[in-house]
């Protein structure tokens, strides 16, 4: 009998592997790979006058250097502009080796290849570049001044300026018995995965082909990209994600300037060449995310229901902006979370600065939208003196408003309509978790103890599983494997088992014969990523359909030599049989062995496939008219819109009334994120998504002095969160399934990052008594803070 | 007026070559035994142990995520004891008895009771921190047989992980702990 998987709580099928030392990392790779090392600016924004390579090129070891003038053709232009977007009106990009200019700290100037990386590393500190300094642009607020401008052509240092309005803000705002206005503040910080990038090309010159190995979430991606720019054919590129050591965003960007320059220098030299990352690099040259400073007016009634909400944000994406705008676009629609804004109007200018450029960081924009949101309800409820949990379920969309259309455009250029969610419900659950109703007394009693305690809630929704498709491949062995592959990539989600699952579901067969591959373009050519939390939406559907049009060839077969109809048969333990006659019956293997008629036979269990072993029809050809030889079959995935996972948070904080340590005493979640393939899987998804919104609400930021150095770039000055730093996280699921697809699924991956640093904030402000409207929040910060109020109120 | 500067502190008159440097590139040929076998090498005298144990010697479960100390991503057991080996040379290893993540359990069948817990326990996702991990709590529970939730929390605090927030990994201790007792359990039942 074979036992439903999808629900289940499997065991990783990856694990043993990865356990054991056998997982395959990018430096696992290419042992006798030359490597590269790079030169990189040491200031923000300069000109480079000249670069010497003398007294490196002597270096023992040394096989090449390069400048950017030694880039031929489209390997010397600018990286492309990802995501173009009609309010990008002044994109930039860098180019894989600086031209003339460099505009952060980090960006690449000149590319050693030599025998290893100590030998390649030598050689960099042997390099003299000159430069001559330009006025660096640091901070928002020096962006919008834009008294000096990172690029000469883009005035006023904005790269896009957005606006959307749904209803007449104006008027709804100027009827409001109550208004209030925020201004918000939240820093940067960065997905900091334990590996590194790192990209490894083979060229050979025999075939003329490259295989490329990047720690990727878009192999897809890195080879259109590496095809273009090497002007290959596409069929002679190849590329690869071994296994990734976690990538949360920083690795959906794409083409990094290495993963053009190392491809190109393994053809250019005929020999493979490999670069890893290290940290210092990852810190200075791989993407941030988060700064944006806000402004939030609204507008509500005596009951703290919400008639007009304006907001307008300040967006620093960095350097260039090559993923195009779409964290400020995903913060000002995602915004909005569960809650009816009654009209909205939201504003965006997206600066440029001289710092490492942003990209997506798990959440990508969504936990500054939540943020935004959130300060808001809090600053409603704490006006009207109305309990917060109260505000904010009199906003919430109800559960028979569903689908809701907010009226805007989301970041798949789609409408912004939620397909189904029941946040009274997530509510209600939260409040019991948390012990929402009793904390009153907790309070009382901690406060006869002398300690200082506070309740925080945040609520969000997610767009998950965004277009524009996924494939999914399935191929049965003729000895009963089945061959799975999709063409997004794994970076630890667990998609070797979670996909397997589905697919033994819908074959009928036990999943330790189900093998998955993904992120490998031999296998899948057509795919997007791994971004967005939409691996187990896009490609679960995607592996589903795939399995449905293999079953349903499988069963043919079997009926034609069954003789019986399809309709009779069932497959279990990868048995086919007709139902209620389990004497006869055929198993998977065997029919993938009759799909594919053979002149020669490989193995004994071949031979029943050749053509003298009298098993077919002499009327009939091999392979039908419309048929094909191979039990396997694919099909695609593809949305007509994203699908609304939620959740919501409650924290209770500690602060000590002396130093201002902030400890969280309990972190509980609710999460709906649609049927669960693998609750095992997806609670330890939202376990990381805390522990990294953690570490954005109280340690982590990047510190830019005024020159633009990144003052903490190791891991000894950026405060990532050990075990000391992360609560226990307590968990409780509801499963509202999507409508829009067939499993019902949402996505999961991102869902506990999102509001953990507008949680924290609450918890503190209701610890404290006054408002906390800048995050991440350190405890000197809250000293300050408390000092500053002390003062105001003496006064 | 704009600053024109120069960026290498190294200048371009002077042979860049110091002593230092043909001290850090002098060959020695060591010997370090590694999951209980004598494995030889000709290395420079600055190869990192951890790239000696990747690179020389191919053990690739050794992971480097820093290169300073922090992470302990390259945690490997010197004589026993948890150390990291981005911050070791190869040739302080010479005599030294090393045991990395393979020599725990180096197939699925062969796991200790650490990786076999990890694997029960969801205690990893993108596996990269992992052998830091395991080979960190292989040596404490060598004499610590029931550790406390806190003191498990307390162990792993040395290594960072950024996947699972360290919920499942703190599970997996415990895990591991219990299988391990019930394995001497079962060895000194089977003796009696
Ligand atoms: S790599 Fe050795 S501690 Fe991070
Ligand atoms: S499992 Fe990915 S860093 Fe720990």
């Amino acid at each position: 009998m074979t036992t439903r998987q999808f629900g289940a709580p499997v065991q990783r099928r990856e694990d043993p592997r990865l356990l054991t030392g056998g997982g395959r990392y990018l430096d696992d790779l290419g042992h006798t790979a030359y490597e590269a090392a790079f030169v990189r600016s040491p200031y923000a924004h300069a000109r480079i006058l000249e670069i010497d390579t003398d007294a490196a090129v002597d270096v023992d070891g040394v096989i090449a250097i390069y400048t950017h003038e030694d880039l031929p053709g489209a390997v010397g232009e600018p990286l492309p502009v990802l995501i173009p977007h009609p309010a990008l009106t002044a994109a930039r990009t860098g180019y894989p080796l600086a031209k003339g200019e460099v505009n952060h700290v980090g960006e690449a100037v000149v590319m050693v290849v030599a025998t290893n990386r100590y030998v390649a590393e030598d050689a960099v500190d042997r390099i003299v570049v000159r430069y001559e300094q330009l006025p660096p642009v640091v901070g928002i607020e020096n962006a919008r001044e834009a008294a000096h401008l990172v690029h000469e052509d883009a005035p006023g240092n904005v790269s896009a300026h957005l606006v959307q309005e749904v209803g007449d803000v104006t008027s709804a705002m100027a009827g409001a018995p109550h208004t209030l206005t925020l201004e918000l503040d939240i820093e940067r910080s960065a997905c900091m995965p334990m590996e590194g990038k790192g990209v490894y090309a083979r060229w050979n010159s025999d075939d003329e082909s490259l295989r490329v190995y990047s720690s990727t979430q878009t192999s897809t991606g890195v080879r259109a990209c590496v095809a273009a720019k090497l002007d290959l054919p596409l069929a002679k590129v190849e590329c690869i994600a071994p296994d990734v050591g976690g990538g949360f965003g920083v690795k959906i960007m794409h083409p990094w300037p290495e993963e053009v320059l190392v491809p190109w220098a393994s053809r250019n030299l005929d020999h493979d060449v490999k670069w890893t990352e290290d940290r210092r690099e990852h810190f200075i040259s791989s993407a941030h995310e988060r700064g944006q400073l806000q402004e939030v007016t609204v507008g509500f009634d005596d009951e703290g229901r919400m008639l007009a909400l304006d907001v307008r944000f300040w967006h620093d994406n960095g350097a260039y902006t090559p993923y195009g705008i779409i964290v400020p676009i995903i913060t000002a629609t995602q915004l909005l979370g569960p809650y009816k804004p009654g009209s909205y109007r939201v504003e965006f200018f997206s600066l440029y600065t001289n710092t490492v450029l942003v990209t997506p960081y798990r959440g990508a924009g969504r936990p500054q939208g939540c943020f935004a949101m959130e300060r808001t309800m809090d600053a409603i409820a704490a006006h009207l003196g109305i309990d917060r949990a109260e505000v904010r379920s009199r906003n919430f969309i109800q559960p028979d408003e569903m689908p809701y259309d907010h009226g805007l455009m989301f970041q798949d250029g789609r409408p912004l309509k939620y397909d189904s969610g029941d946040f009274p419900a997530s509510l209600a659950k939260l409040k019991e978790l948390v012990g929402w109703d009793d904390f009153a007394d907790y309070r009382a009693q901690a406060e006869a103890e002398g300690r200082k305690v506070g309740l925080g809630i945040g609520c969000y929704v997610e767009g998950t599983g965004v277009g524009p498709y996924e494939g999914g491949h399935i191929q049965i062995e003729t000895n009963g494997r089945v061959n799975v592959a999709t063409g997004l990539t794994t970076q630890g989600q667990g998609h070797q088992t979670s996909l397997a699952q589905i697919v033994a579901d819908e074959l009928g067969v036990p999943i330790e014969n189900v093998h998955v591959t993904t992120g490998d373009t031999r296998r899948m050519a057509y795919a997007v990523g791994t971004f967005a939390s939409r691996a187990a939406v896009m490609s679960g559907n995607a592996v589903a359909l795939a399995a449905k049009v293999v079953r349903a060839k499988a069963l043919r077969i079997a009926a034609d030599a069954l003789e019986v109809s399809p309709e009779d048969l069932e497959i279990e333990d990868g048995v086919i049989s007709v139902k209620g006659a389990p004497g006869s019956s055929i198993d998977l293997g065997t029919i993938a062995v009759m799909s594919n008629p053979l002149r020669y036979a490989f193995d004994e269990a071949a031979k029943k496939a050749t053509q003298f072993a009298g098993t077919f029809d002499v009327e009939k050809p091999p392979i039908g008219d419309d048929d094909e030889p191979g039990l396997e079959g694919q099909d695609f995935y593809s949305p007509t819109q994203a699908t609304f996972a939620n959740g919501m948070h409650a924290a209770i904080v500690e602060t000590d009334p002396v130093t201002a340590e902030i400890r969280i005493l309990r972190y509980c979640v609710v999460h709906d994120c649609g049927n669960m393939i693998n609750p095992l899987i997806v609670e330890g998804q939202v376990h990381g998504g805390v522990a990294q919104g953690v570490g954005g609400a109280l340690y982590e930021r990047m510190v830019y002095d005024e020159s633009g150095q990144l003052l903490n770039a190791s891991f000894m000055d950026f405060l990532m969160p050990y075990a000391s730093e992360v609560p226990f996280i307590e968990t409780d699921h509801l499963e509202t399934p999507s409508p829009l697809n067939p499993l019902g699924i949402k996505g999961a991956g991102e869902a506990g990052t999102i509001p953990v640093t507008a949680v924290i904030a609450s918890a503190i402000e209701d610890a404290e008594g006054f408002p906390i409207t800048s995050m991440p929040i350190s405890p000197p910060e809250l000293w300050a803070l408390r000092r500053a109020h002390a003062r105001k109120d003496a006064s | 007026m704009p600053d024109t500067t120069t960026s290498s502190p190294i200048s371009t008159t002077t042979s860049a070559v110091t002593a230092a440097d043909l001290l850090a590139d002098e060959m020695h040929d060591v010997t370090v035994t590694v999951n209980g076998v004598a494995r030889s090498a000709r290395v420079p005298a600055r190869r990192l142990l951890s790239d000696f144990l990747r690179h020389d010697l191919r053990l690739t479960g050794t992971h480097v995520g820093c290169e300073h100390g922090v992470c302990g991503a390259c945690t490997v057991l010197v004589d026993g004891s948890p150390t990291r080996a981005c911050l070791m040379f190869a040739v302080q290893a010479q005599r030294h008895e090393i045991t990395t993540v393979e020599g725990l359990g180096s197939t699925p069948e062969t796991m200790n009771h650490v990786q076999r817990a990890f694997a029960e326990c969801h205690g990893l996702q993108c596996g990269f921190c992992t052998p830091g991990f395991v080979t960190t709590i292989t040596a404490y529970l060598e004499d610590h047989d029931d550790p406390t939730e806190d003191e498990a929390r307390e162990l792993i605090s040395g290594n960072l992980c950024r996947c699972t927030g360290y919920q499942n990994i703190i599970k997996s201790v415990l895990r591991a702990a219990e299988i391990k007792r019930e394995e001497i359990t079962r060895d000194e039942g089977g003796r009696a």
